[in-house]
């Protein structure tokens, strides 16, 4: 595939991850958090942590926003799906996430009527089409998605749809960021900064992370010449004692960001006094709700919801896992209490978390430290 | 803590989770959903631990692609299938093909010879009369075309809405080829995996055909018998062709996983020796899907000694339809049941079982 292929070209990798190599100080350990739950799959997809040598670690952020949902939402979600005459429409990786009983796959087998889409304008094109049954939509994701949900909002308000609405679970990237960096035992050496995140808000709101935690910051596109690009630039910035925010994605992310997303953003969100993420707790400012402009749009009003909360079991540590304080299997509950088939905290919901990989790769990853 | 405690306590808990791994799936679900039908763990679950143990009997414990049965020393084949495709005609073929090729295929990989099939309809109130007669045209057809009669039959009606159109069921008996000397455990480390040609065509063409996502390829099932494959290779190999299957549901990468966890090997695949039609790879990344797990109907991954491999694979290549036939990895010892992929960027990975269907990402 041209303009793809570009950037996955083998030898170009050899050579970054010697120039990795040649910048790593021997005897000391990195710890680079890839925010983004897109890096993630691409490190495992391609595998980018292969290449790396064995003193740089990559530790899987909480990007990655299906996984973040709390049980308690998911909950939400499944009781307005089943209301009489309404469709449930969500992107397929949510279908698998668990609620207290159950996930959105569960709840369609038992007769709900849930429909995955690519876009929430195919909910709205579902509503136009169904102008008797109401519509659903199960917003997620970070600032990258936002804005396309609020388009479609402003369209079906321009259409007039009145089946359509939206159950708004959208999360803002720095808010987590800053509680994990507020943490006292936090481990992490530097950050590859969210690429599709940082195309909507700019390179600008990561500024505070050298600033006032003194740890650098390199912006990274998907491909894995990119992600190695990233390293480098942090490794380097350890190297000169420089500590700023650089943007490897510069042939996509400008430093402001894009201005008309934000301000549809602006027009059709607010933010919620506080959201509660999986794993890791309530987060203050942290999620976003439709402004009062849309409030009748608004699935959680329309519909009963239950609202109520479900708590992660006291025992997951997701929290430290992600702050790289602790190993996945140092965890209490680690493949006792919380496994694949019964996930608890985020770290183990997504396939690509760290506590997934570890449980179904732990031996993989161990002989590959020997080698 | 002294850092032997830490390795041991992490020994410990890698072998407690080696061992629960390593069970029998468990059917523990309410009730049933899509994902029991994806092929990967949760119909993993559903055939261990539901129903291989109330069948159990030495013959369906090999977990074949066809059972075999032997009768006054006539050594034959027998397998089933049922067809519930959507759309019943897509780009490449249709529901009546696939009924046919699938269960001819299922005989094939297992080492017999397609003789007879049967062939049970259930049609829904209301399907038209020229789409059941199209139907029953292409099933003749591709019967002949793989060599097989259908010498019997049954027709069902539901009431309408209860089967997309139609459902097809076939049964088909073969006759156990005496070159054949294939087993799913009889894999050994350094034996090569031989693939037939290009994949991810048939699963590509169905999700395209059902225009949920706007977009439009060219790109056509593979669906077609394998048998003329299997003769090659049976004649090229023989005794030193451990084992085939068809990469149907859940695609290569699960033919892999089960023969690993099955023999109790692991497996390493080079990506980069993996064909796959650039426009099956554009849209898999589109959608965001590996082409490693999407279906194919005409596609079989065999495992070869390695001193017969390089005849194998050019007796593969001879078949018309394989010219793109690769050999794309190898057996190994360590670690086993474990399927690794050297990716064509030059890193490693597991490549895992599915745990319900393919789902697109959203990030």
């Amino acid at each position: 595939m041209k303009f793809v292929d570009e950037f996955r070209d083998a030898e170009l990798g050899r050579a970054l991850a010697g120039e990795i190599l040649s910048l790593v100080e021997p005897g000391r350990h990195y710890k680079f958090m890839e925010v983004c739950g897109g890096h993630t799959h691409s490190i495992y997809k391609y595998g980018v942590d292969d290449l790396l040598p064995a003193n740089v670690e990559l530790v899987h952020g909480p990007g990655c926003p299906v996984c973040v949902i709390p049980m308690g939402r998911v909950d939400d979600g499944i009781a307005i799906a089943h209301n009489d005459g309404v469709i449930f429409t969500c992107f397929g990786d949510m279908m698998r996430v668990p609620g207290s009983e159950g996930s959105l796959l569960e709840a369609k087998a038992a007769g709900a009527d849930i429909r995955m889409v690519y876009s929430p304008l195919d909910a709205l094109r579902i509503a136009r089409e169904n102008p008797d049954r109401e519509v659903v939509f199960f917003a997620i994701g970070f600032e990258t998605t936002a804005p396309s949900t609020a388009l479609t909002l402003k369209r079906a308000r321009m259409e007039k749809l009145e089946n359509f609405s939206v159950m708004c679970s959208h999360v803002t990237i720095v808010p987590p960021l800053k509680a994990l960096l507020e943490s006292p035992d936090l481990r992490l050496d530097g950050f590859i900064g969210p690429g599709h995140v940082s195309t909507i808000v700019g390179a600008r709101p990561f500024e505070f992370i050298p600033a006032d935690y003194g740890k650098p910051v390199a912006i990274a596109g998907f491909e894995p010449l990119d992600i190695l690009q990233a390293i480098v630039m942090i490794l380097k910035q350890l190297e000169e004692g420089r500590c700023e925010v650089e943007n490897e994605y510069k042939r996509v992310v400008p430093y402001e960001g894009n201005l008309k997303a934000l301000e549809v953003m602006g027009e059709v969100f607010e933010l919620r006094p506080h959201f509660e993420w999986r794993g890791l707790g309530f987060i203050s400012h942290s999620g976003l709700k439709l402004s009062a402009a849309y409030a009748d749009l608004d699935a959680e009003l329309r519909f009963n919801v239950p609202g109520v909360r479900v708590a992660d079991p006291k025992a997951c540590q997701c929290g430290e896992v992600l702050k790289g304080v602790i190993k996945p299997w140092e965890c209490k509950v680690f493949g006792t209490g919380c496994t694949p088939e019964r996930p608890i905290g985020t770290c183990m919901v997504s396939s690509e978390g760290a506590c997934a990989a570890y449980y179904n790769y732990g031996r993989f990853a161990r002989e590959r430290e020997v080698v | 803590m002294s850092a032997s405690d830490v390795s041991e306590r992490e020994q410990k808990i890698l072998g407690i989770i080696e061992i629960a791994r390593g069970k029998r799936g468990k059917f523990r679900d309410q009730q049933i959903n899509m994902a029991h039908g994806a092929g990967g763990k949760a119909t993993q679950s559903l055939i261990e631990g539901l129903l291989a143990p109330a069948f159990s009997n030495p013959t369906l414990d090999e977990m074949a692609d066809a059972g075999a049965v032997s009768i006054d020393g006539v050594e034959l084949a027998m397998t089933t299938d049922s067809y519930v495709v959507k759309p019943l005609r897509f780009p490449g073929g249709s529901i009546g093909e696939l009924a046919v090729n699938g269960t001819v295929n299922d005989l094939s990989v297992a080492g017999a010879r397609p003789l007879a099939l049967s062939l049970s309809l259930v049609l829904e109130e209301g399907l038209a009369a020229d789409d059941l007669r199209a139907e029953v045209e292409a099933i003749a057809r591709a019967a002949s075309a793989a060599g097989v009669q259908i010498i019997a039959g049954d027709t069902k009606v539901v009431e309408r809405g209860h089967a997309d159109g139609m459902y097809v069921c076939t049964t088909g008996i073969g006759q156990r080829d005496p070159r054949a000397r294939m087993s799913p455990s009889a894999l050994k480390p350094g034996d090569r995996i031989l693939l037939s040609g290009s994949i991810g065509e048939h699963g590509t063409a169905i999700m395209l055909a059902r225009n949920e996502f706007e977009l439009d390829a060219e790109i056509e099932s593979d669906t077609r018998s394998l048998w003329p494959v299997v003769d090659a290779l049976l004649e090229a190999a023989g005794p030193d062709l451990r084992c085939m299957r068809d990469a149907t549901r859940g695609g290569v990468a699960s033919v892999l996983n089960e023969l690993a966890r099955a023999s109790s090997v692991a497996m390493i695949v080079r990506e980069r020796e993996i064909p796959v039609k650039p426009e099956v790879a554009g849209a898999a990344e589109i959608l965001g899907i590996d082409p490693m797990y999407v279906a194919n109907e005409g596609k079989l991954v065999a495992f070869v000694a390695p001193e017969a491999a390089d005849e194998a694979l050019s007796a593969l290549r001879s078949v018309p339809g394989c010219e793109q036939a690769a050999e794309i990895g190898e057996v190994r010892t360590e670690p086993p049941g474990m399927v690794l992929v050297q990716t064509s960027f030059g890193g490693r990975r597991v490549m895992d079982q599915l745990v319900g269907d393919p789902l697109p990402r959203i990030c």
